[in-house]
């Protein structure tokens, strides 16, 4: 008989950002206890975790067990005495050779065991494993671990409780509502379970949540931002989400949107609207007399009356006048204070060749840690800085690059909108790279507590983006783990974020990288000559050479004696050589390519003279080199 | 209209209701409830305890001379301690805010993931900020460490934020607009507490003499400390005020903090001092209670 299975670990409310998570272990747990199921799922809410399956089997199959007796040697009464306790009569007892000699044996029906007894056995230790990243005890020192207190526990097997019992609960049929609408006490059984649920105002299904957030939004008649974050946020923090829409006083328009919108989302879980209007999605159906509209309106007043005291505040003392305050704000225990910082970027941004107002910006830039403002809502460094820059009247140039230098913040943002932005943004990052390597704090694996290589990576993608033309590995003082680490960012960024084959980076980053712009350039070459015809045979031609070259340990010699060249193949590869020297590889790879097959095709380089051989070999050398500066062509893989 | 007072005597009555001891607050200096002897030394050991108390917590970095409608130097917290806490800890917390009038079903609450977390005290607790309506209303924790010590029994700790709860309950914009007794305004008991302490925090407090205060505070703390594991009678031990003496040093700490007295340099240190000593109660304070004074305490 095939049933359904159900278990519903209760808690209280589980962080919302650890559900997805959580589930996943749970699915995974399960699975690994090799009861046969059909259909699988997964839900959760805030106070439940719950994991349904069809079809178990009431009882697992039945197996046979071998098990090994005496050996054929032994006395009769030890033979009498494994027949006796293996409950076998001694005719049915068989003998069989094994590598060590031959052995009575019995075969022993092993009964499949009830499902029911397994997963009883077997669900503690599921719930136990599932993974959290913190956890917590609370029954009392050495008791079990969890997100959360676990406070009920729904296990059922078709209409059979499984029973088992963890952290002093028993595993039962009784589930729980939604904390304010729904009862505390709900019977259940597989089949109403959802059902009853819903009476008891708790919406199981994440996608079910969700849409109702999205719908009830729509009925509010407002334009939002779309923010997937925190919709996943306010679905996994509700069991019965409500969007109510809200308002605010037209005063606080007066705040920098910047500061508004960080109040709203992420101090306050809103949505922020057009306009005064900002929605709140409520854990519960519905706010009749308005009460929680107001409560919220309330609470955002409170907070951006704050904001503004700060914004007023922060105004009395200048940036300009907060540099060197930046002396008691510490940048890195090893590395100095943010003062120091600040003097070696702007240095750096002279050495990149930065104007007036990249040298002001990043004089700036730090200043904006020692505001109120910046303390309150530190998600919002340089911004800040950048808006107090323009209230105080700095150039455009200069407040814009203030207020991006923190950008890109990932592949997916963009680079400062400006060229001084764009400098202060790689000097600073540069500035963190260089201090933290020469201190050894260097990323290993997968820890990386400083960002260096997000620091790293923005710095690949403005060098390239802004079109920079820098000498890169110049700007690193001679650190060559340092370089290493950043020549892993560069091919990561054009592979990854780029989207170029690897063997094509691979190939132009062989011939330099010290120039991103081009490096980009010749990435944009070598693809678009890919799918030409004779690409891949030339390309395959030059590993050859390259093998030839390596095997023949040859590192150029003597210039080419062009006497010692035979006429045929081997002029005729001389003369287009010459013929081409210079020009872009676009326009002469067509002609090339049978020069060069025709050469491998009659020519034997290891002439038996030593003195042919290695005019060959040169002639060879020579045409690597011609053709390497855009990439190494032997790093291409081809079919052939 | 339940005036601050009201919503005090109504949650003290339901906690005393549920058991718990009634106390008045502690008569030093604090930064929050938790750092009483009450809470802090209490919740260490085996023996279940229930306490609720109101206890002003002082911050003088958030002191705003009184204008400021939300933020204060000197706020009240009522803190409930239940040690262990019962199942259903969390409906009880519940039904002490019907009990001062918070009809539920017409309101929004929600459970946010908040660790607490105080580094200079040496403890940490897992647990949640109590939003009503968007509104941070009590912080929910359940211990896990204290003074450095896992908790035999782990507590739940409530803190309730009353000047929110009661400028939620009466509707008023500002905390001082909140009416303290039926004749009283919280600006006529507290305005001048705010305005005075936010100009000594902030412009006249003497860095020298608070330096100068914490060192003695702390050297006396750390006397006591040192003489506990030679005491020839550990039972009679004086670790009470010589914790007195650590709360003294935390709360010139964050004076002097205010102040602009400490960079941030400076700072871990400062809490690693604080945090020696407050180590160091703790683990003599469970020497004491448990009565095994074979180990000594640090």
């Amino acid at each position: 008989m095939s049933l359904p299975f159900l278990l519903e670990i209760g808690a209280e409310e589980i962080p919302d950002w650890m559900i997805p998570g959580a589930l996943e272990s749970l699915g995974e747990r399960f699975r690994g206890l090799g009861v046969p199921h059909a259909a699988l799922r997964l839900d959760a809410t805030p106070r439940r975790l719950v994991l349904r399956a069809d079809g178990l089997a009431e009882r697992q199959a039945d197996a046979e067990e071998r098990i090994l007796g005496p050996a054929k040697t032994a006395p009769a009464k030890a033979v009498e005495g494994f027949a006796r306790k293996q409950g076998v009569r001694l005719e049915d007892l068989r003998v069989e050779s094994t590598p060590r000699g031959d052995y009575y044996t019995c075969i022993r029906k092993v009964e499949g065991r009830r499902t029911r007894d397994i997963l009883a056995e077997a669900l503690p230790g599921v719930i136990r494993g599932i993974d959290f990243p913190k956890t917590m005890y609370w029954t009392g020192k050495n008791g079990p671990r969890f997100i959360r207190p676990i406070r009920w526990i729904v296990a059922l097997l078709g209409d059979q409780v499984v029973p088992f019992e963890l952290a002093g609960v028993h595993s039962g049929a009784v589930t729980a509502g939604h904390r304010r609408l729904g009862a505390a006490a709900v019977p259940v059984s597989i089949s109403d379970y959802e059902r009853k649920l819903r009476e008891n105002f708790v919406i199981l299904s994440a996608e079910e949540r969700r849409k109702k957030i999205e719908e009830g939004i729509r009925a509010l008649r407002v334009t939002l931002k779309r923010d997937p974050a925190l919709l996943e946020t306010l679905v996994y923090l509700t069991e019965c989400p409500t969007p109510i829409l809200g308002e605010f006083d037209e005063q606080f328009l007066a705040l920098p949107e910047e500061v508004r919108i960080t109040v709203m989302r992420h101090h306050q879980k809103y949505f922020s609207a057009e306009g005064r209007h900002f929605v709140a999605v409520m854990n519960t159906n519905a706010d009749p007399e308005g009460l929680v509209r107001r409560g919220n309106e309330r609470v955002l007043r409170a907070r951006f009356n704050d904001a503004r005291f700060f914004w007023e505040t922060d105004q009395k003392k200048k940036l300009s006048d907060r540099v060197p305050d930046l002396g008691h704000v510490t940048f890195q225990e090893k590395l100095g204070s943010y003062l120091e910082k600040t003097e070696r970027v702007v240095e750096l941004v002279r050495q990149l060749g930065g104007g007036e107002a990249a040298l002001r910006a990043a004089w700036l830039a730090k200043c904006d840690l020692t505001t109120e403002l910046v303390k309150e809502f530190t998600e919002l460094q340089g911004v800040v800085g950048g808006l107090y820059a323009r209230a105080q009247g700095e150039p455009e140039a200069v407040w814009q690059a203030i207020y991006d230098h923190y950008q890109p913040v990932s592949m997916e943002d963009s680079i400062p909108r400006n060229i001084a932005g764009q400098l202060v943004s790689i000097a600073d990052r540069l500035d963190t790279l260089r201090g933290c390597f020469r201190v050894g704090l260097i990323p290993t694996g997968s820890r990386d507590p400083l960002a260096l290589r997000r620091a790293a990576q923005g710095i690949v993608k403005i060098v390239v983006e802004g079109r920079h033309r820098l000498a890169l590995q110049d700007l690193l003082g001679g650190d060559q783990q340092l370089a290493g680490f950043l020549e892993d960012r560069v091919r990561f960024y054009f592979r990854e974020v780029r989207g170029f084959r690897y063997d094509e980076v691979n190939a132009a980053m062989a011939a330099g990288w010290n120039d991103l712009v081009d490096l980009e350039e010749r990435l944009l070459r070598i693809q678009k000559i890919r799918p030409t015809p004779d690409f891949e045979p030339l390309a395959a031609s030059f590993k050859r050479v390259k093998n030839i070259l390596r095997q023949a340990e040859f590192r150029g010699g003597p210039a080419l004696d062009n006497r010692l060249l035979e006429t045929g193949p081997e002029r005729e590869l001389y003369e287009e050589m010459q013929r081409i020297a210079g020009l872009p590889i676009e326009s002469v790879i067509t002609s090339l390519r049978p020069k060069v097959d025709l050469f491998f095709d009659k020519v034997l380089v290891n002439a038996p003279d030593e003195k042919l051989r290695l005019n060959r070999l040169t002639l060879l050398h020579n045409l690597l080199a011609e053709f390497s500066t855009i990439a190494d062509f032997s790093e291409i893989v081809t079919n052939s | 209209m339940d005036s601050f007072q009201d919503i005090i005597f109504k949650l003290k009555k339901y906690w005393a209701e549920r058991d718990c001891i009634i106390q008045e607050p502690y008569d030093v200096e604090v930064g929050a409830g938790t750092m009483t002897p009450e809470t802090f030394l209490r919740v260490l050991g085996p023996r279940p305890y229930r306490v609720a108390y109101v206890q002003p917590s002082r911050r003088p970095a958030d002191g705003r001379y009184g204008e400021n409608p939300n933020r204060l130097y000197k706020h009240s917290q009522l803190q409930v301690i239940l040690k262990p806490p019962p199942d259903d800890v969390i409906e009880q917390y519940l039904q002490s805010l019907e009990a001062i009038g918070i009809d539920l079903r017409k309101h929004d609450i929600k459970f946010e993931e908040d660790n607490w977390e105080s580094p200079t005290l040496g403890a940490w607790g897992i647990g949640w900020q109590v939003m009503l309506d968007g509104l941070e209303i009590t912080q929910f924790t359940y211990f896990q460490q204290c003074g450095g010590i896992d908790l035999d029994l782990v507590p739940a700790e409530l803190t309730y934020g009353l000047e929110r709860l009661t400028a939620f309950l009466q509707m008023r914009e500002s905390v001082y607009d909140i009416a303290w007794s039926p004749s009283a305004t919280y600006a006529d008991v507290r305005f001048q507490d705010e305005l005075q302490y936010s100009v000594y925090n902030f412009e006249m407090a003497d860095v020298q003499a608070l330096w100068t205060l914490f060192g003695i505070h702390e050297a006396e703390a750390a006397r006591l400390l040192a003489a506990y594991p030679k005491a020839p009678d550990r039972k009679r031990f004086p670790l009470l005020p010589a914790y007195d003496q650590v709360l003294k040093c935390s709360n010139l700490f964050n004076t002097l903090d205010s102040r602009g007295a400490i960079s941030v340099t400076e700072r871990q240190g400062v809490i690693q001092r604080v945090r020696k000593l407050a180590v160091g109660v703790a683990r003599a304070w469970v020497d004491q209670q448990n009565g095994q004074f074979e180990e000594a305490a640090q």
